[in-house]
């Protein structure tokens, strides 16, 4: 039968219960989120299923979202059914403070450096990862750029007067 | 004696006496700057003889924070950004970054649009492939074939000098289409480009396919099964020579890539060898699709035969003509050249087939001027993380060439 975001929803809910929630699709991709705690059982389960098989890891990355307490942080799956051609989006939020999430390396070897990047960029903890260090940035770097607290240029420019343009 | 051979064939090149200080292996530094890499990049290889026992991949040497970047840029302003991803096919990147706009804005493509960036993405596409193959021939010991193609790829750069204004970081079409329409001279060095390429490209082909030296060189030269390359997120030329037909253009298609025929090449066993046919072909397809493509649009007839970009005021610039001399076309240039119309909230992934694989573009907009974030999906970045599989075992010479053969930018890596 043909793989509908319905019945991915459908398989979902049978599974996961009251536990995933935020269904919804912009732009045509199914999106959903997860408790993190879950994230392993939701991956695993969207891989293994005979026939959702979501089984190719497009990317992997990270979201700060500085106002929702809590839940600052938002690790976003795209996953793909290859046989199928279907695209799924998967999202888990962590708190800021406290950011460790199940390292998704065990079920796909792309994972490893994407996983990296993210912990580089966002200070996500990927509890047990083979080999969690920065990849990008330089190793002596003490925080993660690419957090919402970071402005990209240095605030106490006075020769640019953007007032005008709302910036 | 026989003794001797048998400690070599197991690998135990060096016997240290006990309690030596001494490593057994070799560490060879393969980069930063080493010209087999092609891109700023290091492998720290352990070797023992010429065998190498186990690789460490570093890479993040040119990183440019494009992501950051781009979170305080208006859209048109991200497109210079991602010529620096793989530049050596960036036309690609502009135009998928083009096409991500577009479907978070909807806006609707016409057809000659489309076809007009086909082409445009084609000609990208041989010109990555040639390098890459070219540059594999370079790594075995062959310079003349890279030489040789070179001034075929100074013929597409050409054409984008016609079309765009300059070569290499292009910077090519806007949000809506190209800023103006393929001049005459543009169509003049297509034909002599379709005219000439396919002739060379025969003896491109002549001097490396079926040579016995490059042949020995290849074959199993750091292969990859199917299900071992999908798990590694390999995708493009490198994915399809382990034998997975997987390709962005057929199974999600867009700028109306549904509209030709052409044929997915696969491979089988996913080594140096298959990743350099399954290019090769690809630029025949390539080939196939740009005189289709061209075919279309010579059946474009009246107003329709001028299109060049859709009706999109808001981020389409104004011809100069009407900024110089009408009020409401001056104000749309501003607000567009500074970034002052907002842009709908919204989450978009959007991918084209790059040259080198799946490049993807994740933006979520919050509705403001520039993007909350903008993540790149740069399949070299994600690919390049099995190399050490790639290579263990294998002979030194063996693990350059299976380095040029997976198409890594660096540009694109570091992002």
């Amino acid at each position: 039968m043909e793989l509908t975001s319905d019945y991915i929803k459908k398989r979902l809910t049978e599974k996961f219960g009251e536990e995933v929630s935020g269904f919804c699709e912009p732009y045509g991709m199914l999106t959903f989120e997860a408790p993190k705690e879950l994230n392993l059982k939701v991956l695993q389960f969207l891989y293994d299923d005979p026939e959702l098989r979501f089984q190719f890891l497009t990317d992997l990355q990270a979201v700060h979202y500085p106002d929702d307490k809590g839940r600052e942080l938002a690790v976003v799956y795209h996953l793909h059914n290859i046989r199928d051609n279907v695209r799924l989006r998967f999202k888990i939020f962590t708190d800021i403070e406290n950011p460790d999430v199940f390292t998704a390396t065990q079920l796909y070897a792309s994972a490893n450096w994407m996983e990296r990047e993210t912990y580089d960029f966002f200070g996500v903890n990927f509890v047990g990862h083979p080999n969690l260090k920065r990849i990008l940035n330089v190793e002596e770097m003490d925080y993660f750029p690419l957090r919402k607290e970071y402005p990209l240029e240095e605030q106490t420019r006075v020769d640019k007067d953007d007032e005008m343009f709302g910036r | 004696m026989t003794e001797d051979v048998l400690q070599y064939s197991s690998g135990q090149n060096i016997k240290l006496p006990d309690g030596s200080i001494e490593k057994q292996t070799t560490t060879l530094n393969l980069g930063p700057t080493h010209p087999a890499t092609h891109g700023v990049f290091q492998n720290i290889l352990e070797v023992d003889g010429e065998r190498v026992v186990s690789a460490e991949s570093t890479v993040g040497y040119i990183h440019r924070a494009f992501e950051k970047i781009a979170e305080r840029r208006p859209l048109y302003q991200i497109t210079p950004l991602t010529d620096r991803l793989n530049y050596c096919s960036a036309p690609i990147n502009n135009l998928g970054w083009h096409m991500t706009c577009e479907k978070l804005l909807h806006i609707e493509m016409p057809k000659r649009v489309d076809y007009l960036r086909v082409i445009i993405m084609e000609l990208a596409r041989i010109t990555d492939h040639l390098i890459c193959n070219s540059v594999i021939g370079v790594d075995a010991g062959a310079l003349s074939v890279f030489l040789y193609v070179m001034q075929y790829r100074e013929l597409v750069y050409e054409i984008y000098e016609e079309i765009c204004g300059s070569r290499l970081t292009t910077n090519i079409g806007r949000i809506g289409g190209f800023e103006r329409n393929f001049n005459a001279t543009a169509w003049q060095k297509l034909d002599k480009f379709l005219k000439e390429f396919p002739a060379a490209l025969k003896e491109f082909e002549a001097l490396l396919q079926r040579n016995r030296i490059f042949v020995d060189r290849t074959v199993g030269a750091g292969p990859i099964s199917g299900e071992r390359a999908l798990n590694y997120g390999f995708t493009g030329p490198n994915l399809r020579a382990s034998g997975v037909d997987y390709d962005v253009r057929v199974h999600t298609p867009y700028s109306s890539y549904q509209d030709f025929e052409f044929n997915i090449p696969v491979g089988t066993t996913g080594d140096v060898y298959d990743r350099w046919l399954v290019r090769n072909q690809e630029m025949w397809e390539s080939l196939k699709i740009i005189k289709q493509a061209y075919q279309k649009i010579q059946e474009f007839k009246g107003q329709e035969a001028e299109v060049y970009h859709a009706d999109v005021p808001e981020f389409y610039l104004p011809p100069k003509q009407q900024v110089y001399t009408t009020i409401e076309a001056l104000i749309w240039h501003f607000k567009i050249i500074m970034g002052e119309a907002n842009i709908p909230a919204g989450e978009v992934y959007h991918s084209v087939e790059g040259a080198n694989g799946e490049l993807g573009f994740y933006l979520i907009s919050d509705g403001g001027r520039s993007p909350y974030r903008l993540h790149f999906r740069r399949p070299c970045f994600i690919y390049y993380q099995a190399y050490p599989e790639l290579v263990k075992d294998a002979m030194l010479a063996d693990a350059v060439i299976v380095l040029s053969s997976l198409n890594l930018i660096a540009g694109e890596m570091d992002a």
